[in-house]
């Protein structure tokens, strides 16, 4: 049996990395080719946003078996802190006047803003979190729709940060990077980090500790008899589900290079959950692909103008109809076609 | 089933970036200007009334053979892109006009939180924009490209004080706005200033809020009726308006209300079972009692779409002309990039233009200086011309 694992080893490598970084390369080249104009490039961009969301609310809701709609607000977090950082260390701003870095400095330390938005709404993750260890379902849901609103109300009301009046400024970052190398950055950072947020849930999800997690979907009363510590459980999902979304925050932000507190209302929420919903709960691939196929349905149909929102609505019923499950249910690419499987093995499995 | 299904999204996938890829045929004789505006969404009547604005304008220059430029007669071609009312999808849109559909110019988005980012990508991408509606000054704010054919909102508050001091000579107002809104939140800081720079301070005795999803305004309406306050100054869009108004004149408020330019929707007299009447804001044109091209405009419209154009409608005719106006001016090369250098030097250029909603010039940020109009809702429900005043 070890042989015969060795062998296929052996014949087929891991292809993940080839795949995306061949990927990555590729539209990178089309980009600075000129074949791909800004247009598409926006578009991917908000496609990897959107896969870095639908792929971590996934975790809780598909994975874990919660119902979290307070997505959003963790979206905001992220995209505040990520901008306010921003603004703060590469560019004039309102607060301190000049930039506390050399702009230019902005090449290296750009995913660290990014990150450090994740890192903070990875913490105001714990305010549902912590009331998820003894509240379940509906209650939950509702909690973290109360989440979202007081994220949103938080900044609605902070005046140093603009308030309702939104907060720009980020795009400077963006083009100080530019004036170093004429490269571009934010799409080449939200395909990095929608990648990385990808191997990041795939290696969380397939590890001991992440099947304690799915193991609460199934039946939390059973998994903690077996010894598994579901608050600890909670804690880590409900964390890393909010840190990601924090990120696609950030990205969000220094996509648009501006951004006002409704634009994470429960609504952006919504999109997300219709996402995991379209993918399949519990399935990597489908959040993935549902974020694909969602934000460019989205974008081919823009010029239908109203007939879009009778489209899009019906094709939601319609796959609820008839397949319930969502596009992938809770398999996986490798499961609908086996014969990818070798190339997507994991070797120290 | 699963094969049917997954081959449907194959083929899906396989289509999406030719429809993407798919480009307009490029006519050397058309015009085509973009329009990035919310067709649907939470207000999509702000979309309609730029996009029949705008269709007005093209019948009427297409049927005489085209709009001449340079001794030729080129055909409009207007594109209209829906934003949905949301900023990304602001950018998308802008971004599509731009790249995909190769417009001269832009016109829209309608609203300030669409139009600061969707100024950004235009304006970074050297193509002229010129929003009907945005108020808020960051939209134009060191953005060379970027043009309103509307007036600022730091300039309506004045106006409406100055208004007040005349007409109704009170000392003592109290203010009521939505904290949840930028506009609102915007122009009541202002009234507040400018009341007190006239009336001293402590002349603005209530200072009230509320949130965007509020229905009940009793607490602050109670301490509003209960202060000393003369006047009611109230700059919320018209379906708050029309809610808070009644409840105001339940709780004992008799004295007079003021708004901006938020107001005037048609549904407002409508929403508000005519508590409204009798009362004042200022806002960018005055349908009742209109001359000229102006009536021509509410004519022309009234007879094609079935009701009076709210002043988005009214905005976006002339912020078309100006766009049409300027390509006049500057002429077309053919070269896309620098005809639209040019028309934006032209929009930069026009020193005075006789719009619809009144005579205006640029200032260097592409700000227009015009008289605000101040409108009294009358016993007919209609929206009558008062004055017109500069602050």
């Amino acid at each position: 049996m070890d042989n015969a694992i060795t062998l296929v080893n052996k014949k087929h490598i891991n292809l993940w990395p080839a795949v995306l970084g061949g990927g990555a390369l590729i539209i990178l080249g089309l980009v600075l080719g000129g074949v791909i104009n800004q247009y598409i490039q926006t578009v991917l961009m908000f496609i990897g946003i959107n896969i870095i969301l639908s792929a971590s609310l996934n975790i809780v809701n598909g994975y874990m078996g919660e119902f979290s709609c307070g997505h959003g607000g963790f979206m905001l977090v992220g995209a505040y802190t990520s901008s306010i950082l921003s603004v703060l260390f590469f560019t004039k701003s309102p607060w301190l006047g000049a930039p506390l870095l050399p702009p230019s400095s902005a090449v290296f330390l750009f995913p660290l803003v990014i990150i450090g938005g994740g890192i903070v709404a990875a913490f105001a993750g714990l305010l549902v979190a912590i009331p998820s260890f003894k509240t379940r379902d509906d209650y939950l849901a509702i909690i973290t729709i109360a989440a979202n609103f007081i994220f949103v109300s938080l900044v609605n009301n902070l005046e140093f940060i603009g308030g309702s009046r939104g907060f720009m400024g980020m795009k400077t970052t963006i083009y100080a990077m530019e004036d170093v190398a004429d490269l571009p950055f934010t799409l080449i950072w939200t395909m990095v980090f929608s990648t990385l947020s990808v191997f990041l849930i795939r290696r969380l999800m397939r590890s001991t500790f992440g099947k304690g997690i799915s193991s609460i979907r199934h039946d939390e009363i059973s998994a903690e008899i077996m010894g598994v510590n579901t608050n600890n459980m909670k804690i880590v999902a409900f964390m890393v589900s909010s840190g990601l979304a924090g990120i696609a925050g950030g990205l969000f932000a220094h996509v648009l290079g501006f951004i006002n507190p409704s634009s994470f209302n429960i609504m952006k929420s919504t999109e997300c959950l219709v996402m995991v919903y379209l993918g399949g709960m519990g399935s990597l691939s489908g959040s993935v692909l549902s974020a694909v196929v969602f934000t460019f349905l989205l974008e081919v149909m823009r010029p239908l103008q109203i007939l879009k929102w009778v489209i899009i609505p019906l094709m939601l019923i319609l796959l609820m109809q008839f397949r319930p499950e969502g596009l992938m249910g809770n398999r996986e690419l490798t499961d609908i076609f086996p014969k990818l499987k070798p190339y997507f093995k994991r070797r120290d499995l | 089933m699963r094969k049917a299904l997954l081959a449907v999204v194959a083929a899906a996938l396989l289509l999406m970036p030719t429809v993407l890829f798919a480009n307009g045929q490029s006519d050397e004789k058309v015009i085509k200007i973009g329009f990035n505006i919310p067709l649907t969404g939470d207000s999509p009547k702000v979309g309609e009334g730029t996009k029949f604005a705008a269709e007005i304008i093209k019948e009427q220059i297409n049927g005489e053979g085209g709009l001449e430029v340079g001794g030729e007669k080129y055909m409009l071609d207007f594109i209209y892109v829906d934003n949905e009312l949301k900023a990304e999808s602001a950018v998308s849109a802008a971004y599509k006009l731009i790249e995909q559909d190769q417009v001269l110019a832009i016109v829209g988005p309608d609203t300030s939180s669409r139009a600061i980012p969707a100024g950004q990508v235009a304006n970074d991408n050297r193509t002229p924009l010129i929003s009907p509606w945005s108020t808020n000054p960051n939209t134009t704010l060191d953005r060379p490209f970027v043009f309103r054919a509307c007036f600022l909102d730091p300039f309506q508050a004045p106006v409406a004080v100055k208004f007040a001091d005349s007409e109704f000579g009170v000392e003592k107002a109290a203010i009521m706005y939505n904290l949840e809104d930028d506009y609102s939140k915007t122009l009541a800081g202002l009234f507040k200033d400018s009341w007190e720079a006239i009336n001293g301070p402590g002349s603005v005795v209530a200072f009230e809020s509320y949130g965007q999803k509020d229905q009940d305004f009793s607490v602050q309406l109670t301490k509003i009726a209960a202060s000393d306050a003369e006047l009611l100054y109230l700059p919320s869009f018209y379906n708050k308006v029309a809610m808070i108004v009644p409840q105001a004149k339940d709780l004992g408020w008799d004295k007079p209300v003021m708004g901006s330019d938020s107001w005037g929707s048609a549904d407002l007299v409508k929403l508000s079972e005519g508590a409204v009447k009798g009362y004042y804001f200022t806002t960018h044109y005055a349908a009742a009692g209109a001359k000229g091209a102006t009536k021509e405009f509410i004519d022309t419209y009234n007879a094609k779409y079935g009701y009076v154009p709210d002043d988005v409608g009214a905005l976006s005719f002339d912020a078309v002309n100006i766009v049409l106006q300027a390509i006049q001016d500057a002429g077309l090369t053919g070269d896309l990039k620098a005809d639209r250098v040019a028309i934006k030097d032209a929009m930069t250029a026009i020193t005075s233009y006789p719009g619809i909603t009144g005579n205006m010039t640029f200032t260097p940020e592409g700000d227009p200086i015009k008289d605000a109009v101040v409108v009294k809702v009358n016993d007919a429900g209609e929206f009558e011309f008062v004055a017109n005043l500069q602050p």
